[in-house]
């Protein structure tokens, strides 16, 4: 990679400063930036030193340092327990081990990549983000906005009795997602996400009563991607995927509709 | 810039580039199993073990190992030398090309799966390492028996 400074940070603030000029670039896992060696990089901004790759469990919270691998996530029991497994499901794909190993939860999120399968079972599970100068905030919104040349510290996970199933389609194992689903289901609310489109994911919310009865599962289903962009790529076509939108979202709210019944 | 670490065991210091990645490191270090496969992170061929877990070395700058233990298939030859007999014995080295970086990820998941995992989680764990002879049904085989020894039984649930 052609990088000419590379610097450890000693503290956020530091890193935050680094992060000011256009040519400076922060290092996660550096999994996707490995894709891009042409790419000239003035100041690389290495946050591994920072104490970010730990995850903290509270009464109301679990908090993920940005740092955090992938495969820290997938084998961490409270995140298992709090997702019903959705959390390995959704990551299992991700090329490998290896690779799961080295690709960061802050790196995922903060690019606010289009085929992201965390941002997609993030967005349902209501987690919110937190930003060195920026502070907290939800990340339906960050995923909007982005965070500009902020530094993502940590992703925020709020604790709540829920239904969580996440699917995905994929050409060919480990590859990337051609579409991603994320249902979750709470007393008086349900979240549906999809992502993958090839666009960012986005959610949608409904009461929680709603898609219970197969009829009414596909009728949410298809009021969730009759109202999110579809497109065509080399993997699959628009008309494609939201029609496999509808069929996965549909299986997924009867699922967690059945295991909560 | 400078950077310390450990390299099978070893401590070491070298001066390198800002963006100099693993795999070449590594190379130019005399670890001749670490080998370029994809260079895309797709592939598994250039697996190495940072802190003790499986990583892509082609994905890995050079400078993030400041400070770190590397363990590269030179410094697990008896563990490998034992695995590849059960390789030879059921045919499933085959080209061999993928051998070096499949044989890390297995050392690696022996150590980290239970001791009764099941064929999907084999599976599950190795799918980050592709064999272009396509032996995956071999290294199955090889599998079962080289855990078997080591007290793991595979479940096929």
């Amino acid at each position: 990679m052609n990088i000419a400074q590379y610097v450890k940070a000693k503290s956020l603030e530091e890193a935050w400063e680094l992060n000011q000029k256009k040519t400076a670039v922060v290092f996660g896992g550096g999994c996707w930036l490995r894709l891009s060696p042409q790419r000239r990089i003035q100041t690389a901004i290495d946050l591994s030193g920072l104490g970010l790759d730990t995850m903290t469990e509270t009464d109301t919270a679990i908090h993920l340092g940005a740092m955090v691998t992938l495969r820290q996530l997938e084998t961490a029991p409270a995140l298992l327990t709090a997702t019903d497994g959705a959390i390995k499901e959704a990551l299992r794909h991700i090329v490998g081990v290896q690779f799961r190993n080295l690709a960061t939860v802050g790196g995922s999120i903060f690019g606010r990549f289009g085929f992201s399968d965390v941002l997609t079972l993030f967005l349902t599970l209501e987690a919110e983000v937190e930003l060195h100068r920026g502070g907290r905030m939800p990340l339906a919104e960050f995923a909007k906005q982005g965070g500009g040349n902020d530094i993502l510290t940590q992703i925020i996970i709020p604790k709540k009795k829920r239904r969580t199933a996440y699917t995905s389609l994929r050409l060919n194992a480990t590859d990337f997602p051609i579409l991603a689903c994320s249902v979750v289901r709470t007393a008086d609310t349900l979240l549906c996400a999809v992502g993958a489109r090839p666009a960012r994911a986005e959610v949608r919310a409904f009461e929680g009563t709603r898609g219970l009865t197969e009829a009414d599962a596909t009728a949410v289903a298809t009021e969730v991607a009759a109202s999110m962009n579809f497109e065509d790529n080399t993997r699959g076509s628009a008309a494609y995927r939201r029609d496999m939108a509808v069929e996965l979202c549909r299986r997924l709210l009867l699922q967690t509709g059945k295991e909560e019944a | 810039m400078k950077i310390e670490y450990w390299l099978n065991g070893r401590k070491e210091q070298a001066e390198i580039d800002a963006g100099l990645m693993l795999l070449d490191f590594l190379r130019d270090h005399g670890c001749y199993s670490v080998k370029c496969g994809c260079e895309t992170t797709a592939c598994g061929l250039c697996t190495v073990w940072l802190n003790e877990k499986p990583v892509l070395s082609c994905a890995v700058l050079a400078a993030r190992i400041d400070g770190q233990h590397v363990t590269t298939l030179e410094g697990l030859q008896d563990e490998a030398k034992e695995f590849a007999q059960y390789m030879a014995s059921e045919g499933s080295d085959q080209c061999g090309y993928c051998n070096p970086g499949f044989v890390m990820n297995v050392l690696s998941m022996v150590r980290e799966l239970s001791d009764t995992p099941t064929e999907a989680e084999i599976k599950e764990y190795l799918a980050g390492n592709l064999c272009r002879c396509t032996g995956y049904v071999s290294h199955m085989r090889v599998l079962r028996r080289y855990l078997a020894a080591k007290g793991k039984e595979v479940q096929d649930a």
